[in-house]
């Protein structure tokens, strides 16, 4: 990847972050997943902004590839995704978590703003990517499918089945990512359940597993780029809860916190200092 | 959406259908569909033979898919395809096709409206041998509180290949509940119109009104002719789809009659007779409903006929119950 390559993904990367705040903000005191959308800002940046064949102007494509945030809660990340391609308006991101909105704690299918599957409830999301990926093998397209989950989520017996199904089926063009922030819910990965080893597990599961730094624009990009032959391919993506603001990095009291005007205020600060 | 027939109906077909069961027929039906259907895809858990499918699995590989015995991933898989545009058939043993992923069946059919046909087999009490983890008299209550889904409880094996033709037509995900063993008696000897929500008379009698559906319907015909011989005239309505319920066919009941029953081989918590009984509840001076099912309990095991018969679903019972109600 050339620098200038690289540098227009993290910058992605950056409004993605930006915007997750300004969505936590605007939630107000119904509170939002701040946490895990914020592990997720770069991988996503990754997919929406390099990897993905996905046409901002024409994002209903068939062609297009296709991607499940099966990590529902970090939906902040994919409406701040989508809002920088500018398929979801700054206008409708005011109204993420009010009454009567399409942008809520997660996602609703609607094809009018990029959603293409309802998720939140964890350990649906791979099963639903194997069966776009064995349609578009079926179909003999060239479509990639990308299911984020999340480490947390890994805890989910159906994350499993579907861990233990895509190989079988030898979907190449399936492509899972771990986001791998060592927190869940109500504390660590350790405290909660041990999901030690996620590299051993998926490619005991026969995956093509790679892990990557999530936060490093070059690696994620280099692993999701190779499509493997006949087999899925898993990546471990190795991040920061929080990533991007000090208060919140690695303190998963930020899992689902309301965003106050002076948390708020100060995440600003931070911003415009690091730029 | 143009109603698409595809399965054409004889006398022979009837006939081969009743001996073969519920399942069978299913299976031999999806094997005509595909001729028709490009689309067509059956995803199932590990389950071929059970459901008449090995032809189907041998003769068209490339439509079929096992999942193993996966069925919260079979939904998944089931709705990724059919949002591509696949018609996908999924099937498996009825507690594990419907309680096993009940949330999967909520979220991806239900709340995110991708539509598929769930056909649970062996519902009811036919597997009591195995006992109640295999029998299954819970699917329609649970099944019935997720919004955007159809129930259908055919009545014999010909009905089972006509729900499945209009589930495919049908414009959200429909639950096929298949009862009874093999042979399966027949009700209907010849083709004839089936619209899922219509329910259909199969007798007409003007002193009570039993509404039933799947097998039991066989059982309530006979215990009709039973009454019969004690001058009590029953009519017998088909409700072979309990969601949507036919709620004229029910308005209709309550003006001709002041009993009407429901018979059924499910929970009398949830199912038919509580489907009926929310309606009647919108009626003023409604009549009594007699809800004869299984009773809200979990028996020893046994043989499908010594089930029917220790919940008291046998035609000489029902028609016992049914002068009792009249009391």
């Amino acid at each position: 990847m050339t620098k200038p390559e690289e540098k227009k993904i993290n910058n992605f990367a950056n409004i993605i972050r930006k915007k997750i705040l300004d969505l936590s903000f605007y939630a107000g005191s119904s509170s939002s997943h701040f946490g895990g959308a914020l592990s997720s800002a770069d991988i996503a940046a990754c997919l929406f902004g390099e990897i993905m064949n996905f046409d901002k102007k024409n994002f209903q494509s068939s062609d297009r590839d296709r991607f499940i945030l099966s990590k529902g809660h970090g939906c902040m990340v994919y409406y701040a995704a989508l809002n920088v391609l500018g398929i979801i308006t700054d206008e409708k991101l005011k109204t993420f978590e009010k009454d009567n909105s399409d942008l809520l704690g997660h996602p609703v299918k609607n094809n009018d703003i990029g959603i293409d599957f309802s998720t939140g409830s964890l350990g649906m999301g791979l099963s639903l990517g194997i069966g776009l990926s064995l349609a578009f093998k079926k179909k003999k397209t060239n479509n990639r499918v990308f299911v984020l989950i999340g480490d947390g989520e890994c805890n989910e017996g159906s994350i499993w089945e579907a861990a233990l199904c895509a190989p079988n089926l030898k979907l190449n063009n399936l492509t899972v990512i771990i986001d791998h922030n060592n927190f869940q819910q109500t504390g660590s990965n350790d405290e909660i359940m041990n999901v030690k080893n996620l590299e051993k597990k998926w490619s005991s599961f026969n995956w093509n597993t790679v892990s990557v730094d999530g936060h490093n624009i070059n690696q994620i990009t280099e692993a999701l780029k190779v499509q493997d032959n006949e087999v899925p391919r898993a990546i471990i993506a190795k991040t920061i809860k929080g990533k991007g603001f000090s208060f919140s990095e690695n303190n998963n009291d930020w899992h689902h916190k309301v965003m106050t005007s002076k948390n708020y205020h100060e995440a600003l600060d931070e911003l415009s200092k690091n730029d | 959406m143009n109603y698409q027939k595809m399965i054409e109906i004889n006398k022979k077909k009837i006939d081969l259908w009743a001996n073969v069961g519920s399942r069978a027929a299913f299976g031999l039906a999806v094997l005509e569909l595909e001729k028709t259907m490009e689309e067509l895809f059956i995803v199932t858990c590990d389950v071929s033979t059970s459901a008449g499918l090995d032809r189907f699995r041998k003769k068209v590989p490339d439509k079929y898919v096992d999942v193993g015995i996966s069925e919260q991933n079979m939904i998944g898989v089931a709705s990724g395809l059919s949002t591509e545009g696949f018609k996908v058939i999924t099937t498996t043993f009825a507690p594990f096709q419907t309680l096993r992923c009940c949330e999967q069946i909520k979220v991806n059919l239900g709340y995110m409206k991708t539509k598929i046909t769930m056909v649970g087999l062996a519902s009811g009490l036919v597997l009591g041998e195995l006992g109640f983890t295999h029998c299954s008299i819970e699917d329609v209550g649970v099944l019935r509180s997720i919004p955007n889904l159809a129930i259908v409880s055919p009545a014999d094996s010909l009905e089972v290949v006509k729900a499945l033709e209009a589930s495919l037509n049908y414009n959200k995900s429909v639950y096929i509940r298949l009862t009874g063993g093999a042979p399966n008696p027949s009700i209907y000897k010849e083709d004839y119109k089936f619209e899922i929500g219509k329910s259909i008379k199969l007798h007409e009698g003007k002193d009570i009104v039993i509404f039933s559906c799947g097998t039991m319907i066989h059982n309530c015909l006979e215990a009709v002719q039973i009454l019969n011989k004690k001058n009590i005239s029953c009519r017998v309505v088909n409700m072979h789809t309990i969601k949507p319920i036919d709620v004229d066919a029910i308005k209709d009941a309550a003006r001709l009659s002041k009993l009407l029953v429901s018979v059924e081989e499910h929970n009398i918590i949830g199912g038919l007779g509580s489907a009926i009984s929310e309606e009647l509840s919108k009626i003023k001076d409604s009549p009594k409903l007699l809800r004869i099912g299984i009773n809200d309990q979990y028996s020893k095991g046994g043989s499908y006929k010594y089930l029917q018969e220790i919940h008291e679903l046998l035609p000489e019972q029902i028609s016992k119950k049914v002068i009792e109600g009249i009391i």
